[in-house]
């Protein structure tokens, strides 16, 4: 690791002004940038910590919204969603080990999308708002693609606010080495319809798998997917699964899904 | 019972309090006073010609004392290989020089180039930063049968191919078993890859060098399994240091599984560095670095055959095996695909001819060599699956197969086709075992039930052999070994009647402070809490191998025995003047010396405090002091052997393998701590199926490893694993050496991978996927799907 400065602000207008020096970047859990500047794969001159913030932090229900702080680490997700969104209070129980779920933060994911993370997929299907320090931004849109986001240059995650469904599950395939989602599917079931988020399976990062929601939304029923299958193009192949078997699985661990949602 | 602390007892590992509370002391904990750093600047590509190499900006970055490269190595030998191979046309195999740093051409990724040695471990590296390598990168030879085309990259320009050596066993049998297979009545074949593997011991290797200059002496501490070894190696083949002025020391050291038997150019770095600036120099490795340094295990390609007459009796094997050496030889790489696997391939059955073929492979990759179990799980794997694969074609049981064929308790000591002699056995006793304790015969009714819920269950056999206790010196030498594979002992009695033992064995896991105390303490009779085991220190223990294939009890446990008999015999002799009795007359019980049919005695402690405060001894004819050593030379490998079953079941959605029961029924003649022979076989047990469902070390076409770190090389954790039934009841004691012990350490690792492979083709057949004869290690999730569906 290079030597930074590390800065840890109390408020969100510290951290934003602090990010706005050269070469800042913002540090919520630390799960994917500290190895990575371990490994000095990752120079930052600053480091400006968010988890000071209290503003970042907490679980609370708004009416029918369920929002999230952006610092608030899996493991309060997992327990304190638990009564509110039972599928995304499991969803954060099954991210990476003990350490990871203490230390690792939800806007943390969000900002990184990684791929084969579980918090995008969660906050796709269910059509969540991401709210930054300027603005608010539909989850349909902040993704855009592997590692990349709607996110501009210094702009921080505040929250995330998620409309809770009638029900939904996540399912998830784990890569067996380091037990990110080989495909992980989100079903979560609204009023006005189903929403299907795929992850860990696409080359461009969490999708919306669209002919699952049509199936879904006109029959919500793991029988309603049967001959259903997602194209392997596009999709990841590595040491841990082909195009076609990630293809494959994308039918299968959405039909776990509906089958587990409640 | 067995006595409490005595051969026998599950008495509770006592070095477990100091690992267990964060108090083990390890290499890395080690700190001397003015030490330095050195950060290894390592190639990054597999395959090219160094150019040029500047290190003046390097050298002026703060901290850095100097920095050595290629060309600070001219005076210095090679890193040496331990056993030379002769192939079948009677020639000695190619055998290139291994530099301590890469001299004019690096030949895998992770090949050092230079080392920079700094006041701190992250001023090194900030410096290797600095240093400008120009490489021309050149073409790399990876796959092993490309790399053996005529116009493939080589390896080692001077060196007239890629090909190691191309060994035959027994050369002289060959035109008998080809004719046994043109007369066969069926003829099973099977092709397989035995995938490569990353050791990952939970520590990672580390080297400290220290030198004296008033006294010229040399110390490395370094994370080895066997510091005389070590001594031996890099004092007389690379530093040319004697060994009364280099000391060796392996402390604590956090577990091993053969990738720490080996010289490693680290260790002679260290040691050579600190002479030079007169200052202690310490490398501690990162687990990445540890993926692209430390040698790798397995990686054969083999064909195999089986032939069988009209009754299903086995008549020849033959086998053609492709053996990845890496780039350069290490310690022992050629003997595991030749001597540790060719002499195993006869496993438990009569099959009268075997031929195995050998090519060993020189490619760009990471050095391969021994890893728990050694050339042998490679033999058993191809064996057991080949038995489970014909059981099939004939559309016989695999158990009655085996059994069939298996070598009789009536036929021991057997001699193989293969040059090894068994000395004692009995498979179905074993074999009825598992079957039992696993509950065969239930297994229909379980798989039916798993049927219900869409799950196809399998049960899956393996019945393996192995030879440890390794090994008769004067064989080994006509074998190729550079070495002796003796072990010892000293057995130091104090005069209060405490003992401290020294022994040529290391322990980095196995618990010999524990059991080798039990033995001693069984012997005189006294509590085990009375007896020290000290290992890891060339200066204060006799000469001795080390630690690996299974070896310490059965080799430097008889070793300890035999001194422990001198003291007994001595002790005795004092006993009689103490006693004025006829030595003859004077028995040893419960650590009490008494002459027989009297009351007449005196205690351990009388006896050794005489030995050394000899106010009443007979000086006029015998020495006081109460100290013996002994050297073991074993007369022969010893074969420990049992059943596996594995039951399990496959997701057919999915891919999936879950292990459900795991039932291991092992012969390891006597047992000295039972419970740690079963913690031994239940961590063998989870490697063989990490080998089997997970672990896969992969290098793209251009020599980049692709599963360089946890994220993707696929580790086996608590929760895939099942909870294992173990029994070791049947035992056969092994007829040669004085405890009748045949060894535990590697048996978890051989027996499973087939039993696990053999479990999932029996699952797919059931399921009706009858398409499905063999998947390749690891069966993966995406592996078993795309067999099953034809992918």
């Amino acid at each position: 690791m290079y030597n930074f400065d590390f800065v840890k602000p109390a408020s969100v207008a510290d951290a934003v002004a602090a990010l706005a020096g050269e070469e800042a970047q913002p540090l919520s859990g630390g799960m994917t940038l500290l190895p990575s500047m371990k490994q000095r794969l990752n120079a930052p001159a600053t480091l400006v910590s968010l988890t000071g913030i209290d503003a970042l932090k907490g679980v609370c229900r708004e009416g029918n919204m369920l929002v999230i702080g952006a610092a608030t680490p899996h493991a309060v997700v997992a327990k304190e969603a638990a009564a509110d969104y039972p599928a995304l209070a499991a969803l954060a129980g099954q991210i990476g080990d003990p350490m990871v779920r203490n230390r690792g933060t939800i806007g943390g994911s969000l900002a990184n999308n990684d791929p084969s993370a579980c918090y995008p997929s969660a906050t796709l299907a269910s059509g969540a708002t991401i709210v930054t320090n300027t603005r608010e931004i539909a989850a349909d849109d902040f993704f855009q693609g592997m590692f990349s986001t709607a996110l501009h240059e210094g702009e921080i995650i505040t929250a995330v606010k998620f409309p809770i469904p009638e029900k939904a599950a996540y399912a998830k395939f784990m890569q067996p080495a380091s037990r990110f989602a080989l495909t992980g599917a989100f079903v979560a079931k609204y009023a006005d319809g189903v929403r299907v988020a795929i992850t860990g399976a696409s080359e461009g990062g969490v999708f919306r798998w669209s002919e699952g929601e049509a199936a879904l939304s006109s029959n919500f029923s793991a029988e309603a997917l049967n001959g259903l299958s997602a194209s392997a193009d596009g999709m990841i192949g590595d040491l841990h699964g082909t195009p076609d078997y990630r293809a494959h699985l994308v039918g299968v661990m959405t039909r776990r899904a509906v089958a587990a949602a409640h | 019972m067995p006595k409490d602390g005595g051969i026998g007892a599950s008495t509770k590992r006592r070095e477990d309090l100091r690992f267990l509370t964060g108090n083990g002391r390890y290499t890395d904990d080690l700190n001397l006073r003015g030490q330095l750093h050195a950060y290894f600047l390592r190639s990054q590509v597999a395959h090219g010609r160094i150019d040029k190499i500047d290190t003046a900006d390097a050298a002026a970055m703060p901290g850095v004392v100097r920095i050595f490269t290629a060309k600070d190595f001219e005076a210095v030998g090679g890193i040496p290989c331990g056993w030379q191979v002769t192939d079948k046309h009677g020639q000695p195999m190619q055998e290139p020089k291994h530099p301590v740093l890469a001299e004019g051409k690096v030949r895998h990724v992770g090949d050092p180039i230079a080392v920079v040695v700094a006041e701190s471990a992250e001023q090194a590296r900030d410096a290797s930063e600095a240093i400008v390598v120009d490489i021309t990168e050149l073409p790399a030879a990876v796959d092993m049968k490309a790399a053996l085309a005529a116009d493939a990259p080589k390896v080692h320009d001077d060196l007239t191919s890629n090909l190691c050596y191309d060994w035959g066993f027994v050369e002289e049998n060959k035109a008998a078993v080809d004719e046994a297979f043109a007369n066969a009545a069926h003829v099973t074949t099977l092709e397989l890859v035995n995938q490569r593997l990353v050791a990952n011991p939970m520590e990672p290797r580390v080297a400290v060098g220290d030198y004296d200059p008033w006294n010229d002496q040399s110390t490395l501490y370094t994370t080895s399994q066997n510091p005389h070894v070590i001594r031996l190696l890099m004092g007389a083949f690379v530093l040319g240091i004697p060994e009364h002025k280099l000391r060796v020391v392996a402390p604590d050291v956090g577990g091993g599984f053969g990738s720490k038997i080996f010289h490693y150019a680290e260790e002679a770095f260290c040691t050579f560095a600190a002479r030079q600036l007169k200052k202690p120099v310490k490398w501690t490795s990162s687990r990445s670095e540890a993926f692209l340094s430390d040698a790798q295990g397995r990686d054969h390609v083999t064909k195999m055959q089986l032939a069988l007459d009209a009754d299903n009796n086995f008549t020849a094997i033959r086998t053609e095996t492709y053996a990845n050496m890496g780039a350069y030889l290490s310690t022992f790489a050629p003997s595991v695909p030749t001597w540790l696997h060719g002499t195993l391939m006869a496993g438990n059955y009569k099959t009268p001819l075997i031929y195995v073929n050998v090519k060993a492979v020189f490619t760009n990759t990471v050095p391969v060599d021994a890893y728990r179990g050694a050339g042998r799980p490679e033999a058993t794997y191809q064996l057991e699956r080949i038995v489970d694969k014909a059981a099939r074609e004939l559309g016989v049981d695999p158990i009655a197969l085996r059994r069939q064929n298996f070598i009789q308790p009536d036929q021991f000591p057997y001699a193989t086709p293969v040059a090894v002699e068994y000395d004692t056995g009995n498979y179905d006793a074993t074999m009825d075992k598992m079957l039992e304790v696993a509950d065969y015969a239930g297994f229909a009714a379980r798989a039916e039930e798993s049927k219900k819920r869409g799950k196809l269950r399998g049960f899956g056999i393996a019945h393996y052999i192995e030879a440890c206790g390794i090994a008769p010196s004067n064989l080994v030498g006509q074998l190729g070994a550079r070495a002796g594979l003796y072990e010892s002992a000293t057995v130091r009695v104090n005069a209060t009647g405490s003992i401290s033992v020294f022994t040529g064995s290391h322990s980095h896991g196995q618990g010999h402070e524990t059991t080798f105390a039990q033995v001693v303490a069984d012997m005189i009779g006294i509590d085990a809490g009375q007896v020290e085991i000290n290992h890891g220190d060339t200066s204060n223990t006799p000469m001795g191998m080390g630690t690996y294939g299974s070896r310490s009890l059965a080799v430097g446990g008889s070793a300890l025995v035999k001194a422990t008999n001198k003291i007994i015999n001595k002790a005795k002799k004092i006993a009689a003047h103490l006693l004025e009795a006829a030595e003859a007359d004077i028995e040893l019980k419960d650590g009490k010396f008494s002459v027989a049919g009297t009351d007449k005695a005196v205690d351990w402690a009388g006896v050794t405090l005489a030995a050394y405060v000899p106010h009443n001894y007979p000086l006029e004819s015998m020495e006081p002091g109460l100290e013996e050593t002994a050297f073991y030379d074993p007369s022969n490998f010893t074969y420990p052997a049992g059943a596996y079953g594995c039951e399990l079941e496959v997701d057919p959605e999915t891919g999936k393998v879950e292990i459900l029961a795991f039932t291991a029924a092992d012969d390891f003649g006597n047992v000295v701590n039972p419970m740690i022979v079963e913690g031994q076989v239940h961590g063998g047990l989870a490697q063989g199926i990490g080998q089997a469902l997970m672990e896969n070390c992969v290098y793209d076409a251009d020599g980049q490893l692709v599963s360089g770190s946890f994220m993707d090389y696929a580790m086996p954790r608590a929760d895939d694993v099942p909870n294992y039934k173990v029994d070791h009841s049947c035992n056969t004691p092994c007829t040669h050496n004085p405890l009748g012990v045949k060894g535990c350490g590697e048996a978890g690792a051989i027996g499973s991978p087939p039993a696990v492979i053999n479990g999932v083709i029996d699952a797919l057949q059931r399921g009706g996927y009858s398409h499905v004869t063999h998947i390749d290690m690891p069966a993966s999730p995406s592996r078993v799907w795309a067999a099953m569906n034809g992918k």
